[in-house]
């Protein structure tokens, strides 16, 4: 905005501040503030709503397994969801984040040129899928599949415990929907990494080809150093978006409130599976009590969301 | 050793003629061996095919050239598993949801139909899910459009700004679920209203919020800063020169980026599952009563479990994917049509 001229009676602009400008100003900042309160009110009222349920509660939020709120008296707790939301998340990611990198270095990199654009369209229209159509996708077609690999899984690496199956059952289990998760997140960290690795400088590419390098060698000593932070926080948003999925875990869990870490073996629950699949049955306090355990998984996601987002902030100082 | 300037290296067809082995020797292993089913032979097959080229490349190129070629067939690999998962989706979601997938399929309810009998339709849903997604984008759109106006033409780099474009960024992240609880905590419990279409309307405002303020944002910064400067030098007022130069010049992104937001939130369910109850017939008024909407349709048919429904759900989620589809489609449109013409 331009500052007064010092001669305004004979400016030949007029008043250098218009109503009409102070206006619509005053309106967009009032869309963003809008934001703001919005992101302000969803904490304010969950936490509101979810004390009551705090209040009553016989047990320990955080240790308690067992989910009875409506009963008398209420006793819940989050131990069970905490792990099988953890447990679902960390497994996807164990999968989604070397494949997602794997397949943005493809497109990036390996890929004939002409073909790169409609493959990188192709893993894009993975995060377009709805994730109810995951969650039939998974239960009917991929849980029919997923017995063998992990009955193969027990059999083979039962002496890792997560992978022990003593119930000899291989369905609805945290295992298949750590893997629906992790090609729910893979578009994620794939687009990101990729528009990370579109930001490698040429010259460093060029210079190491030039000095004899393999290709992976360039990827190893080039590509990666600098794409750390950006892959990093690829990762955590990915995170971020399988902590918080619903209706897929939803579909494929059979909901258990059990800590049980043989994770081929049916059972296991997250936040927010548990949020859909208890609320149309709760009562009044255990309405409250879904409210209270939604707050923990607000928050969770909010925090991992927020320290991705600052890693890559801070990167973008870095380079610009 | 020859005196060439490069060192030796394995033919062009060494990694055809490894495949070719590779896949030979994991049939006859899958034949004669407990290695059962595809997916352990291809998985077999892929091993074979690493250990044969690296020790052939490890012979003849050395090391370096080794590990390089088990880090490209591990790329490679990387890129099939993650597209392999998608084309099995789209091909069993055609094949299986054009069964019941029909006219009538679109133009009938699941009013009066048993979940055991087969009959019925999407229609209802279809309705919901148009209205839902309308009333949500006539909220989100306009705030959206304004926020991102003030990011990218009022705001000069301070807190406020940067608290907005961080939070911006944060609620891109919220799980759809927490929107959903939030309007029923705030819309439902507080104020008093009843679960209904527009309670899930708003709740889908709220996913589709972040996603219009960024793309708008982008799209704003695209557009020249000689067209402001030329406007606001022939003396016309900042507000009329955002709206009849600025936006007008950004129109298509801006557009597509709304069918991406609508078409993001059109296959939400968790929310609509907390703000409306499902409704097995047609509700025109999004202001009262249950209102089903497609995606909380196949979560309904899925729950049944009966052969006769899960053929309804995958026609739902064939509906669904198409309505999808359609979105995108007319985001590419507009966007071809409103891109600047060179």
């Amino acid at each position: 905005m331009s500052q007064q001229a010092p001669i305004r009676e004979s400016s030949i602009s007029g008043s250098s501040v218009r109503r009409g400008d102070q206006i619509f100003r005053g309106i967009t900042v009032g869309s963003g503030v809008i934001i703001l309160l919005v992101m302000g009110a969803i904490a304010a009222f969950l936490l509101w709503k979810a004390l009551p349920s705090f209040s009553n509660n016989s047990a320990n939020f955080l240790t308690e397994k067992v989910w009875f709120p409506d009963q008398n008296p209420p006793k819940f707790g989050i131990a069970a969801l905490a792990f099988g939301t953890v447990v679902a998340a960390l497994f996807a990611m164990l999968i989604a984040v070397p494949v997602g990198i794997g397949t943005s270095l493809f497109i990036s990199f390996y890929a004939p040129r002409r073909l790169a654009g409609a493959m990188a369209f192709l893993i894009d229209l993975l995060a377009a899928v709805p994730s109810i159509i995951f969650g039939l996708w998974g239960l009917q077609v991929l849980m029919p599949h997923m017995g063998g690999i992990a009955k193969w899984l027990s059999d083979y690496l039962g002496v890792i415990p997560i992978f022990k199956n003593d119930q000899e059952l291989y369905t609805k289990s945290l295992f298949i929907a750590g893997v629906v998760l992790a090609i729910m997140v893979l578009p994620t960290i794939s687009a990101i990494s990729r528009e990370v690795f579109k930001q490698v400088p040429r010259s460093h590419l060029e210079a190491s080809l030039a000095l004899g390098a393999t290709r992976w060698e360039m990827i190893r000593m080039a590509v990666l150093p600098f794409g750390r932070a950006g892959v990093i926080s690829a990762a955590m948003l990915g995170l971020g978006r399988a902590l918080g999925e619903t209706i897929a875990v939803a579909v494929i869990l059979s909901a258990l409130f059990d800590v049980n870490i043989h994770i081929t073996e049916p059972g296991g629950n997250t936040f927010a599976a548990n949020i859909a699949l208890k609320w149309n049955e709760a009562g009044p306090n255990g309405l409250s009590a879904l409210i209270a355990s939604g707050l923990v998984l607000f928050i969770i996601t909010l925090s991992v969301n927020a320290v991705a987002r600052s890693i890559i902030a801070r990167r973008k100082e870095f380079t610009e | 050793m020859s005196q060439t300037l490069k060192g030796d290296t394995l033919p062009k067809w060494a990694p055809i003629a490894s495949l070719a082995i590779a896949i030979g020797v994991a049939i006859a292993l899958a034949n004669t061996t407990a290695v059962a089913g595809t997916a352990g032979t291809s998985v077999l097959a892929v091993l074979i095919f690493i250990a044969i080229q690296t020790l052939w490349s490890f012979a003849v190129e050395g090391r370096r050239h080794a590990v390089d070629r088990v880090a490209t067939t591990l790329i490679y690999a990387t890129f099939v598993a993650a597209a392999a998962p998608l084309l099995s989706l789209l091909f069993e979601v055609f094949t299986r949801g054009i069964k019941v997938f029909n006219l009538a399929f679109l133009s009938h309810s699941m009013r009066n139909v048993s979940p055991l009998k087969p009959g019925g339709g999407v229609l209802h849903a279809l309705i919901g899910t148009m209205q839902q997604v309308g009333v949500a984008t006539l909220i989100a759109v306009p705030i959206g459009i304004l926020t991102a106006l003030y990011l990218v033409e009022h705001a000069r780099g301070g807190r406020l700004s940067k608290a907005i474009s961080f939070f911006v960024d944060v609620m891109t992240g919220i799980p759809s679920i927490v929107a959903g609880l939030f309007i029923y905590t705030a819309w439902i419990l507080t104020l008093g209203f009843d679960r209904s279409g527009m309670a899930a309307a708003l709740s889908l405002a709220i996913l589709m919020l972040p996603v219009v303020v960024r793309t708008t944002e982008e799209m704003l910064k695209l557009v020249p800063n000689d067209l402001r400067e030329a406007s606001l030098a022939l003396g016309i007022p900042k507000w009329k020169t955002t709206i009849r130069v600025v936006l007008p010049t950004a129109i298509g992104g801006i557009i597509t980026g709304v069918m991406l937001a609508v078409a993001r939130v059109a296959g939400e369910t968790a929310p609509l599952l907390l703000t409306t109850f499902l409704s097995q017939s047609i509700n025109n008024n999004p202001f009262a009563g249950p209102q089903a909407a497609v995606p909380t349709f196949v979560w309904d048919q899925l729950s049944s479990s009966t052969p006769a429904s899960l053929d309804r759900a995958w026609a739902g989620a064939l509906t669904l994917i198409l309505l999808v589809m359609f979105f995108y489609g007319a985001a590419k449109l507009i966007a071809r049509y409103y891109a600047p013409k060179a």
